[in-house]
């Protein structure tokens, strides 16, 4: 079967929610790299932690149903306008992913423990003053704080805990996040990583790396 | 939002040691018919709490699921059947879960559950 990714025109919009941008076709480009090991994967449980117009959970929906993979989908964001047009969003496509508004996983870190085999991840990355972190509204859809980590450094852990035995993380960072540090820290949990892709734009240079339990480190 | 979601979410207030499962408001339950897929519930069977789903159900209408269940019963496709439409094809369309321990209510509207808890509730 051909596989397909979310369509720009049927992706749902609001004017506080993120539209696609470079970072989240470079995150769906680097998933499409990995098409051929997300099918062999067979992951049952997959989820995106800021999902935003749901372009890229719509997007692995697609890719995996059209490798005849049965997953269920669960996304979250902090903004209750991101779910919403998540949610028109996979209509659209006709897929469905179950939404929750939270803050990152809240409410699902004590039972979904150890169950996620492939999580999304494309924070919130831009440094920025570190009292726009969380703030209401669009500005939360980048607003990263110091170096851009003060997200990220929240969801790594929270990824740890809810991955199996065999998940995987692909998360977007930039060039100012340190990517090569965040590596090195998720290598202290047990983590190898591999940069799946690298793309400059005008902007930014940002690199989509994923992560995996490896038993040697 | 599906039966299986709720089955993972707990309350996520301050000072809350049990806050699972949420109790279930409903106004609202639709169905919505999904793929069977027998790898997908016997894979999932271990991680669900049965009495929260087989609970769940009842009180969405479907009272269908035995009180227990253990891993014989999913050689039966009778069973994984059952299994299926309650994890799966009910959906809570409005209503709210309810903090076993406190009472705080999230609520849920067109399928969507909000758990984002206000700063003192952190
Ligand atoms: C860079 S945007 C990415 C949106 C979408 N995934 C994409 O790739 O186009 C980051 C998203 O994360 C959400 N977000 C920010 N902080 C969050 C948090 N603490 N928990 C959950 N979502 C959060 C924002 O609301 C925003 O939708």
């Amino acid at each position: 079967m051909p596989f397909r990714i979310a369509q720009i025109r049927l992706v749902s919009s609001h004017p506080e929610v993120y539209e696609p941008c470079d970072d989240s076709f470079a995150l769906v480009d680097a998933l499409l790299a990995d098409r051929i090991n997300l099918v062999k994967h067979q992951p049952a449980l997959c989820m995106e932690v800021g999902c935003g117009s749901g372009y890229v959970i719509t997007s692995l929906a697609l890719i995996l149903e059209s490798g005849s993979v049965g997953a269920q989908y669960l996304a979250t964001d902090i903004n209750p306008h991101a779910v919403r047009v998540t949610q028109e969003t996979l209509e659209a496509h006709g897929v469905h992913a179950e939404l929750i508004s939270t803050n990152i996983a809240s409410g699902l870190e004590q039972r979904l423990t150890g169950m996620i085999d492939v999580m999304v991840v494309n924070p919130p990355y831009v440094p920025t003053p570190e009292d726009e972190v969380g703030c209401e509204g669009i500005v939360s859809a980048w607003a990263g704080g110091e170096n851009g980590r003060s997200v990220i450094d929240k969801i790594l852990p929270i990824a740890d805990n809810l991955l199996s035995e065999k998940g995987w993380l692909y998360m977007v960072t930039l060039a100012a996040n340190s990517p090569l540090q965040i590596c090195l820290k998720m290598r202290e949990k047990g983590y190898a990583s591999r940069i799946v892709l690298q793309r400059s734009t005008e902007e930014e240079s940002l690199h989509i790396i994923k992560f995996w339990r490896d038993a040697d480190i | 939002m599906r039966l299986l979601t709720h089955n993972m979410l707990s309350s996520n207030m301050k000072g809350v040691s049990n806050g699972f499962p949420l109790r279930i408001e409903v106004e609202k339950v639709v169905e919505k018919q999904v793929d069977f897929n027998p790898d997908f519930l016997k894979n999932m069977f271990s991680k669900v709490h049965w009495k929260a789903l087989a609970d769940a159900s009842r009180i969405m209408g479907y009272a269908e699921l035995p009180e227990e269940a253990d891993r014989s019963m999913l050689d039966s496709d009778d069973f994984l059947r059952k299994f299926h439409h309650a994890l799966l094809e009910l959906h809570l369309e409005e209503g709210a879960l309810v903090c076993p321990e406190t009472g705080r209510r999230f609520p849920v509207n067109k399928g969507i559950p909000n758990m984002l808890l206000h700063e003192d509730e952190v």
